[in-house]
């Protein structure tokens, strides 16, 4: 049982919002969709909705062609960013409404109702109109009412983006609870980086209506096929230093450069550009390999236990994650380490020439 | 620049309060210091967008005064007020260019038209706008216009303070990055209070010099984004704050053990007698997963967050959240958890206790 | 956007289809016929070709009438558009209140239009009419069937208390679709009252305004019951506007045949002008959705 999109594309007057895809999602996976804002998201979500057709390709489902279908006629559920409730009936009948279309008997719709309402803890509210409910509360009425007529694919648009942030935490640790009771395909899309870390299952990274990367979401976090999958996976974002190749040694600029091993010693000679994570930079030589870049510090941000340094190495803009707490002098210049194992090298066009070292050992 | 003190200050939407729970504000002193970076933390509903709308003159409280520097002005216009106030959806005046849009605020105080040039261009060089400043503000995108909106609060140069509703709840997270880093050295330019109301806890804390959190319309504690990690004074706080939030377990606190369910875990400080319910709080980032050092665990999850990892286990009955660093294998020799004792509050009713002796 | 076809759809139309045949195209097409053809009505027809029209384009009684009949909708725009936004603005937003205005508004509006007429008819008497009694008690000379001038007035002035209601309701729903963030910022950024429309209320309320515009214009356009029933056209043909003159032509002299053909040129004018109005108006929409 699973949902296949063959080089499924659409074209609106003349702009292409999503470039021809090919995707396959396996039943029981929980599918993350993750990119900015109008990176096509929500337009992937409405095709494999059938709420729009495709301009070219195909869906399949278990194996049948549905590209021409109607979406009332398709198993699917939809959950939104806005909390959607029938503002007139009682949170019991919002969740009972999809049964009821579909014609189910008293008896059983009580009882999926109950079942879905205990699952998402909202029994003590299941008397009250929606309205009258929090914002969580809200949008867990809209999950279950989602849930409840057991679809085969369940999606959902952003729907914590609305959210308090501690409210967001408490639901996405149990959105995947639900999934797994579940059963179904679901997939879900975000802006968050770490959103998508939380929930595991696969993520595809969108960039301009297409997909760059999918597969395991710590496979597509560790080693992506290129710069702009890692852009988008990445927060706070991924800092970036040009470097070049000579014989058998990588060069970061000034003083700073490493031998040439492992992956890089198979690497030609030449340009490259060199990614690495926020939080990979520290304030002190933690390993032998560790490269030394000399940054002058712009802002020093404190969040808890860490620190967020924004740097500026030459004409690049780095942000470094330090652990402890560090408030330093803005202007001041600032010794980084860096550990060559943890750079990713991208060739000219933006493809992966050389993983991680740790990311290929983890 | 002013100081902004706020006297016996609660609010009711309702016309005739009849207790507390109408009152949406409960009745507070705070004194805002000239030139101080604050932000206003909570939920929704705990009152700090009524508490921001009081100070910029768009409410008036039903009771209390409300000064800047010396002079009262609860009941003076937000105009006289001379406050500059970002929104959270952006509001733009489409029919303008953008830098119209941006010299708006000046021109409606009558500046000289050089100034205004002046103003305007070093403003848009903040917001990364300088290209575009001559094109209408209609067609832009939701970020872009809230870059905007954000400029034109900052483009006055002479304003008691500058307050921000959640001004980056449509922006990405990239972009969020930026613009909160402009807004921080913005500060250290230019020097103007600056109250920033948010309920993601990130944004507070990077931004601010002293963060507010704010709980059911009472301000629970005040202090430097360390003090509110290190030390919350309330268990609201330690929840509120950091992600995952603070590990709260009961437990029967004698001298310098904490007592839970049978183990003993040692506390940094000694407590005297304690009355209540009381609980000891410690952070995702200060317990150490170990093979038999601590307290025995039940490992439930282990979720992947990039940076780090967030193991679920239960101890003592309970669910608790621990940090584990990137490289660490979370295998099953890890059987227990042991808490930093210097890192452990003590809280009873909800309120964090002090030590008998000594310093914290 | 391209929603999954669903052709069932057009087999709803049908019935509306077939009752717009029959009461507008095929009396359209009768109009046409008579228009082309010389007749009394007695079903003998002559073709006359396109002797009509040039007859009505060389008519200095239709130029009269068609120059009245510009005056006369240039005026009323000119009054009830300004009036309309301003008792829009200041219409209270909620409550109580909010509810009476917006039913006092509403209640010229639901007056059939020779009921309309009747009522200023009798009004503006100078013998029973209260305000004509009125009038000539304070010393003013006021006789709208004698004088051209105050029979000009006095159908204005009906159709401003007639029609106003529907710009100014348009305008207020335009108003309430701004959301207050707007009008805080506008407080907070120290504009004038006079900035906030013309920058805040104005563009917001472009939309609804064209409309409100639009209709009023094709209704003045085209209005006959209200003036007819006060003034007949008269005194002498000072108040004859181009449809008063239309239906004299083809009921009082049974000139079927250039009445038709005026009848063809007033439906092209009103047709041109509405598709001038919507073309804008779909620009704007446009700009708007970028």
């Amino acid at each position: 049982m699973a949902l296949e999109l063959q080089a499924v594309s659409r074209v609106v007057k003349g702009q292409v919002h999503i470039q021809p895809t090919t995707l396959t999602l396996e039943k029981g996976t929980m599918n993350v969709l993750l990119g900015p804002t109008l990176s096509g998201k929500t337009s992937l979500m409405r095709l494999m909705a059938g709420l729009d057709a495709p301009t070219t390709g195909r869906l399949m489902w278990h194996g049948q062609d549905v590209t021409g279908v109607r979406v009332q006629d398709r198993k699917v559920a939809m959950v939104y960013q806005q909390f959607i409730n029938y503002p007139a009936m009682s949170v019991y009948d919002n969740i009972a409404s999809p049964l009821r279309l579909m014609g189910r008997d008293k008896a059983a719709i009580d009882r999926a109702v109950r079942e879905t309402a205990e699952m998402l803890k909202l029994t003590p509210m299941l008397d009250r109109k929606p309205l009258e409910l929090s914002g969580g509360q809200q949008q867990r009425c809209a999950l279950a009412r989602a849930l409840v007529k057991g679809a085969g694919l369940v999606l959902l648009d952003e729907p914590l983006a609305n959210l308090d942030y501690k409210l967001r935490e408490e639901l996405r640790a149990e959105i995947p609870r639900i999934f797994e009771e579940s059963g179904a395909i679901f997939v879900y899309a975000t802006t968050e980086p770490e959103e998508a870390l939380l929930l595991g299952g696969n993520t595809a990274t969108l960039w301009e209506g297409r997909v760059t990367q999918f597969g395991p979401t710590p496979t597509v976090y560790r080693q992506p096929a290129d710069a702009t999958t890692a852009r988008v996976f990445s927060d706070p974002p991924m800092n970036f230093v040009s470097c070049f190749k000579e014989g058998h040694r990588m060069n970061f600029g000034g003083n700073a450069n490493a031998p040439a091993d492992g992956a890089f010693a198979g690497l030609p000679d030449g340009r490259y550009t060199a990614g690495f994570r926020a939080n990979h930079l520290h304030l002190n030589t933690h390993s032998g390999s560790a490269v030394e870049f000399r940054c002058t510090l712009g802002v020093s941000e404190i969040t808890g236990s860490e620190t967020f340094l924004h740097l500026a190495h030459g004409e690049d803009r780095w942000v470094g994650l330090i652990h402890g707490v560090h408030d330093l002098t803005p202007g001041t210049e600032v010794s980084v380490w860096l550990d060559p194992a943890h750079v990713y090298i991208f060739d000219a066009e933006g493809r992966l020439a050389a993983p991680a070292a740790y990311a290929a050992a983890a | 620049m002013a100081q902004i003190t706020l006297k016996n200050l609660a609010h009711s939407y309702h016309p005739t309060p009849k207790g507390e729970q109408d009152f949406a504000l409960k009745e507070m002193d705070h004194v805002w210091q000239d030139g101080g970076a604050y932000a206003l933390l909570g939920s929704s509903g705990c009152g700090k967008t009524t508490l921001l709308n009081i100070i910029s003159g768009l409410l008036r409280p039903s009771q209390g005064r409300v000064l800047f520097g010396d002079r009262d002005v609860t009941d003076a216009e937000t105009a006289e007020r001379n406050i500059a106030q970002v929104f959270q959806f952006p509001v733009v005046y489409d029919t303008m260019t953008v830098r119209d849009n941006l010299a708006f605020p000046l021109r409606n105080r009558g500046k000289d038209a050089a100034y205004i040039a002046r103003r305007v261009d070093q403003i848009a060089r903040m917001i990364g706008m300088e290209t575009i400043l001559d094109r209408k503000a209609r067609g832009l995108t939701a970020d872009a216009k809230q870059k905007i909106s954000l400029g034109r609060g900052m483009v006055r140069e002479d304003v008691n303070a500058i307050l921000f509703d959640e001004p980056l709840t449509v922006i990405d997270p990239h972009m969020k990055w930026e613009l909160r880093t402009q807004l921080k050295q913005l500060h250290r330019e230019f020097g103007h209070t600056m109250i920033y109301v948010t309920h993601d806890q990130t944004e507070a804390l990077t931004f601010a010099d002293k963060v507010v959190v704010m709980y059911d319309g009472r301000v629970v504690q005040m202090g430097t984004p360390e003090e509110l990690f290190e030390t919350p004074a309330h268990t609201f706080v330690g929840y509120f704050i950091g992600s995952p939030g603070m590990n709260l377990l009961p437990a029967e606190i004698r001298g310098s053990t904490a007592h839970l369910q049978g183990a003993a875990v040692p506390l940094g400080a000694a407590y005297g007698p304690i009355s209540g319910r009381t609980q000891i709080g410690i952070r995702p980032e200060y317990a150490v997963l170990t093979e038999g050092d601590g307290l025995p665990i039940a490992i439930r999850r282990v979720e992947d967050v990039g940076r780090h990892r967030i193991v679920r286990g239960e101890v003592a009955g309970q669910m608790i959240s621990v940090i584990a660093p990137e490289g660490m294998p979370v295998g099953s020799a890890l059987t227990h958890v042991r808490f930093t004792p210097d890192r452990i509050n003590v809280y009873a009713d909800d309120w964090r206790v002090a030590p008998a002796e000594g310093a914290v | 956007m391209e929603k999954t076809q669903n052709n069932k759809a057009w087999f709803l139309v049908l019935p509306v289809l077939v009752l717009v045949a029959f009461s507008a195209v095929i009396p359209l097409m009768t109009v046409v016929n008579y228009a082309v053809n010389d007749t009394f009505g007695n079903n003998q027809f002559f073709w006359a070709g396109l002797e009509w029209f040039d007859e009505m384009v060389n008519s200095q009684r239709l130029h009269d009438a068609l120059g009245r009949q510009i005056l006369f909708s240039a005026i009323i725009l000119a009054i009830e558009v300004p009036l309309g936004i301003y008792i829009a603005l200041n219409m209270p937003k909620k409550g109580f209140w909010a509810s009476v205005c917006l039913v006092l508004m509403a209640l010229p509006l639901l007056i059939p239009f020779n009921v309309v007429g009747t009522i200023w008819q009798i009004f503006g008497r100078v013998d029973i009419g209260l305000l004509g009694h009125y009038l000539a008690k304070l010393g003013f000379d006021y006789n709208y069937v004698s004088d051209p001038v105050d029979a000009w007035i006095t159908v204005i002035v009906m159709d401003v208390w007639h029609w106003t209601s529907l710009v100014a309701l348009l305008c207020y729903a335009g108003l309430q679709s701004i959301p207050n963030a707007y009008y805080q910022a506008a407080r907070v950024d120290q504009a004038s009252r006079w900035a906030v429309f013309r920058y805040i209320e104005l563009p917001k309320m472009a939309g609804v305004l064209l409309i409100a515009v639009l209709l009023r214009f094709m209704d003045s356009f085209m209005i006959y019951t209200e003036p007819f029933v006060v003034t007949g056209g008269g005194p002498g043909n000072s108040t004859t506007f181009l449809s008063i003159d239309l239906v004299k032509m083809a009921i009082g002299q049974f000139d079927l045949g250039p009445a038709a053909a005026f009848s063809i040129m007033y439906f092209l004018v009103i047709l041109l002008v509405s598709w001038v109005f919507y073309t804008v108006m779909t620009n704007l929409d446009k700009e708007e959705g970028k």
